[in-house]
């Protein structure tokens, strides 16, 4: 196992306050890493570091192997696509736009697009226009455009938020089933139970990190059967 | 009447200045439809009618100081782009407010240059609503020259464009700088706005941008779709209602909205009736 990005002692600021405190891991080939922590607990930040589209006011990011603009990044929808005149190969498409200087596609971007959206179970709407599909089938849209600008690193944002049991129970099967085809993926979450139940490590941060390690030492730990037992309870 | 419609367009053709007018509207039309696809998906659409008010402002300082207006108003409104741009990006100040404060101050200022120095004469009331008698030779070539440098960059851009309009999050993680590109559509649009101003008037140039799009995405549903229906629209209705105003001698600005506006509602019916069956 090789690690492909190591993040060391980074931390973040807004004005005065910290966002983001001395955290540190590293993500090896294949790993499904999920990031918990309750709102506000500095997740987001932290992705717009990796991301790159912040910079860290203390310690470093690194890439191995790839560049951080060939991270498959699927962020949380805005209120500007849900009625956006796009049609669903358009916006796979333009995740193939970082592949190349030149702003324009190739037929092997097209072919690309159209095999991942196969790859997704999601060719059926190819033709479709995205305002026009459910919020499961957003998402599978958006993924499959992730998957168009990387080859490696999947980071996703939130992406069960919104969707009813039973899309979001899809989404995170076909999450599974690209990091067993042997995608590396990072994922902010909410939802702690499916975090555990296919995240391989577990970042927990509340600012600072609060626990980082192996999903069954996270079980076993204080915080980790905490927060279990109070999913469970409530 | 059969021969009625020809003769029609040949006393139109014959008068330069209507051919003059004809050309640079097209281009202006065809430009600003583009671009508004853009303006109107970012919610930016605020920003093309602040420009049009700030371009107001200028044409009142270039007739003031007697000098050339599109060499007066295209730095000053590019300017005014950049910071509205900025305006409407910055979360802590109300963007929409911002733009607001802005236009309504610029057109104040103009009013106020117009009446110390000309006097609200009828050249003001042309740059408020427009007039096709205003194009002059130079006009023609610099519209000219700057359509066919939005139209090259538009086309060279249209994929960012696309990825920049529909996620911008998405296209600066991979890599786009999509701060360049905000500033390449707000630039494009204030060149735009400053061509067309004169002729279809301050206060009714921003429906060239808005309209067009807003009517396209009634009925489309892919961007490509409505890039080109918002283009044809634009360049068509811009045809009927300069024709419009020459049959019936109405205002051409005036006449060119009011003909967007009735696209708008037809493509609006349109797309009902589709839902319905």
């Amino acid at each position: 196992m090789s690690a492909i990005l190591t993040c060391s002692h980074v931390s973040m600021k807004y004005d005065t306050a910290h966002a983001v405190r001395n955290v540190s891991f590293e993500v090896n080939d294949g790993d499904y890493l999920c990031i918990v922590g309750e709102n506000g607990s500095g997740k987001s930040t932290l992705m717009k570091v990796l991301l790159g589209l912040l910079k860290p006011a203390g310690g470093k990011v690194a890439f191995h192997g790839f560049k951080q603009i060939q991270i498959g990044y699927l962020p949380q929808q805005t209120p500007i696509q849900q009625d956006f005149p796009a049609s669903v190969f358009e916006v796979v498409l333009s995740g193939c736009l970082s592949r190349h200087p030149f702003p324009f596609y190739t037929r092997k971007d097209r072919q690309m697009a159209k095999d991942n959206l196969t790859r997704l179970g999601a060719d059926g709407f190819m033709r479709k226009s995205y305002r026009d599909l459910s919020g499961g089938q957003q998402q599978r849209v958006l993924l499959a455009r992730a998957l168009c600008a990387t080859e490696k690193l999947l980071l996703l944002d939130e992406p069960v938020t919104g969707l009813d049991p039973v899309m979001a129970n899809g989404l995170c099967q076909l999450l599974d089933t690209l990091n067993k085809q042997g995608l590396t993926i990072i994922m902010i979450s909410h939802d702690i139970n499916s975090a555990v139940k296919y995240g391989n490590k577990i970042l927990h941060m509340q600012t600072k990190p609060l626990f980082y390690g192996a999903t069954s030492d996270y079980l076993k730990s204080e915080i980790g059967m905490r927060m279990i037992g109070g999913e469970r309870g409530a | 009447m059969v021969s009625a419609v020809p003769d029609m367009f040949n006393e139109l053709f014959s008068y330069p200045f209507v051919v003059k007018a004809l050309i640079v509207g097209t281009l202006v039309a065809l430009c600003a439809a583009l671009l508004g696809v853009s303006l109107v998906l970012k919610r930016y659409s605020m920003i093309g009618d602040g420009l049009s008010h700030v371009g107001f402002g200028t044409l009142a300082i270039a007739m003031s100081l007697d000098l050339a207006p599109l060499e007066v108003s295209i730095p000053l409104v590019l300017a005014a782009a950049f910071l509205l741009l900025r305006l409407s990006e910055n979360s802590k100040i109300k963007g929409d407010a911002a733009i607001a404060v802005i236009s309504s101050s610029a057109l104040a200022t103009g009013v106020i240059i117009i009446s110390m120095t000309t006097g609200m004469n009828a050249d003001v009331c042309n740059y408020m609503f427009g007039t096709i008698l205003a194009m002059k030779d130079s006009d023609l070539y610099l519209s000219v020259g700057v359509s066919v440098v939005v139209l090259i960059l538009y086309a060279i851009f249209y994929n960012k464009i696309f990825t920049v309009t529909f996620d911008e999050g998405f296209a600066k993680a991979t890599g786009t700088k999509t701060a360049i590109y905000n500033i390449l559509i707000a630039f494009l649009t204030a060149l735009v706005i400053v061509i067309g101003m004169r002729m279809m008037g301050a206060m009714l140039i921003s429906a060239l941008i808005i309209f067009p799009p807003l009517s396209a995405m009634r009925f489309f549903k892919s961007f490509k779709s409505v890039v080109i229906c918002s283009a044809v629209l634009s360049v068509v209705c811009f045809f009927i209602g300069i024709v419009f105003s020459f049959q019936l001698n109405t205002p051409a600005g005036a006449s060119v909205v009011v003909i967007n506006l009735m696209a708008f509602l037809l493509f609006s019916v349109l797309s009902y009736i589709k839902k319905k069956v």
